[in-house]
């Protein structure tokens, strides 16, 4: 069964239509690569599933729910999906543990014991052991990206939600967190990320998807190795140039 | 690498040290002596004034002050029991207000403008007024047979007057904390309440703890104003004490009191205030 299903998804910002129609399914265990020039509609794409954007005509499923139904509880629906974002977002009054713990604890009721223990756990996996009680401004920027992924993750989630997660980097700190999200696949998480990582994308993603103006151009494991469409392949051109 | 070896300034550097040194002393020797020279001169120009000797006698008499200390000690408790009170109150209120405000949705429109229209009213109406409105119109309504404490009616009126400001100061607070980290706390699936309580307002405190204890400082004097009430506090036995001995020493003796209570709060808020900014210049010479 498909994790998230998306059906003539429509969304505009005034005047602007911004999604045009977008079909997208995504199975168990997939990761998915949305690629596509600066307001192609990658972001919204991704806000729509998290329900931060309302969406003005289509179907949005979430396993078995109609997520873009309005009585549906949407802080239940956040809680299934896990989001990291270009800038971090990390809380600064927080200490890196109980940044990712918060919730566990505010959300799904986990005891503080299991919340720390789990928050350990987590921080070991990523190599960040001994930053537990350090606040996120004493960390690199590889570092925070790395602990809000591990936030995204600490309870679980159904589904994990990547929006240009190394675009806010320096250079010689992508590899750090680019390995993080390999490790994730290899786990077997379901992975929707927006990236202008090209090699990262045709390295990790099962199939990437081509955005262009708002509507699916072109999609498949072959979109970065053999473009078949023109929009594809003088967007992709100017990457390799 | 060794950080115990000695290493031997250069030349220049040593020249520089020398230099800074030169005029560390001179700006110090500038400094107190330009000082000095100022307060003689204000010094002078009182004292010289044709009323000073009289003012002297009926301001600063130490005899009378020694005498109206303990009165107007004794009275100064009065103020410092409604400081107390009108603190824990404005605090809990003004925060209630500022969370009321932040409520979305056509629903909470009747809350918010509620809200909205309190804050205009309060911050804009003198705290004398006040006080005269709720020392004499609440026992009017006579809910209650007894009497109503004095000190209850002067926490009512401060707590009025203050919450209004002080909620301005949690609602600039609530605004000036990025909207990502509300977006980061409802992808976790957060509810507005939570966000609000364990993201927004930890970090609003942090951005608006100076504004808030310069309001406590201001919140320390304006509790002198419930003396209007009729209730025996500091200002008020102050003004017994300068009746029967028909000298003005005993005001300043109050005066000094207020001044010596807020003293702490306004050296903390100095202190809070630069270490905040050292921190965001990060230790730069500016």
């Amino acid at each position: 069964m498909s994790v998230v299903r998306l059906e003539g998804v429509y969304k505009s910002f005034g005047d602007s239509a911004v999604l045009r129609g977008i079909d997208l399914t995504v199975e168990e265990h997939e990761v998915v690569a949305l690629i596509g020039a600066s307001g192609s509609g990658k972001s919204t794409l991704l806000r729509t599933i998290n329900l931060l954007e309302r969406i003005d005509d289509g179907q949005i499923w979430l396993h078995d729910d109609d997520i873009s139904d309005p009585r549906v509880k949407v802080d239940a629906v956040r809680a299934r999906i896990g989001v990291v974002f270009q800038q971090f977002n990390l809380f600064p009054h927080l200490t890196v543990l109980q940044n990712i713990t918060l919730a566990a604890r505010a959300v799904h009721g986990t005891s503080k014991p299991d919340a720390t223990a789990r928050g350990r756990a987590l921080l070991d996996r990523i190599g960040l052991a001994d930053f537990a009680g350090t606040y996120p401004d004493r960390l690199s920027g590889g570092q925070q990206q790395r602990v809000a992924i591990a936030r995204a993750i600490a309870t679980n989630p159904e589904l994990l939600l990547l929006d240009e997660i190394t675009s806010a980097l320096d250079p010689e700190l992508v590899g750090e967190v680019l390995d993080l999200v390999r490790e994730l696949k290899a786990e077997g998480t379901t992975i929707v990320m927006a990236t202008h990582e090209m090699s990262f994308a045709r390295d990790v993603a099962d199939r990437v998807v081509f955005l262009d103006a708002g509507v699916i151009a072109e999609s498949g494991p072959h979109v970065l190795s053999a473009p078949q469409t023109a929009r594809a392949q003088a967007f992709l051109a100017r990457f390799n140039a | 690498m060794s950080s115990t070896e000695a290493r031997q300034p250069s030349a220049i550097e040593l020249g520089r040290r020398a230099f800074r040194r030169r005029q560390g002393i001179r700006s110090v020797i500038i400094s107190a002596a330009s000082t000095i020279v100022f307060a003689i001169v204000v010094w002078l120009t009182v004292v010289n004034t044709p009323g000073w000797r009289r003012v002297q006698l009926s301001f600063f008499d130490p005899g009378t002050f020694i005498t109206a200390l303990p009165e107007v000690a004794s009275g100064f408790l009065v103020n410092l029991r409604v400081l107390l009170y009108s603190v824990v109150a404005v605090f809990v209120v003004s925060l209630l207000l500022a969370t009321l405000r932040t409520l979305r949705g056509p629903i909470f429109f009747p809350v918010r403008a509620l809200v909205a229209g309190y804050t205009d009213l309060f911050r804009g109406m003198p705290l004398i007024i006040v006080l005269y409105l709720v020392g004499f119109g609440i026992p009017g309504l006579r809910i209650t047979t007894d009497r109503i404490p004095l000190e209850l009616l002067g926490t009512i009126a401060l707590t009025l007057t203050y919450s209004a400001y002080v909620s301005e100061v949690w609602r600039a607070g609530i605004e000036a904390v990025h909207p990502s980290q509300t977006l980061a706390a409802r992808s976790l699936g957060l509810s507005h309440g939570k966000t609000l309580r364990l993201v927004v307002l930890p970090q609003a405190l942090r951005k608006v703890t100076p504004a808030l204890m310069n309001d406590f400082v201001s919140m320390q004097k304006d509790v002198g104003l419930i003396s209007v009430l009729g209730a025996v506090d500091a200002v008020r036995r102050a003004q017994i004490e300068a009746s029967t001995t028909a000298n003005f020493t005993p005001y300043v003796v109050a005066g000094v009191l207020f001044v010596l209570l807020a003293l702490p709060m306004i050296r903390l808020t100095d202190w809070y205030t630069a270490r905040l900014r050292s921190r965001e210049q990060i230790g730069a010479i500016l």
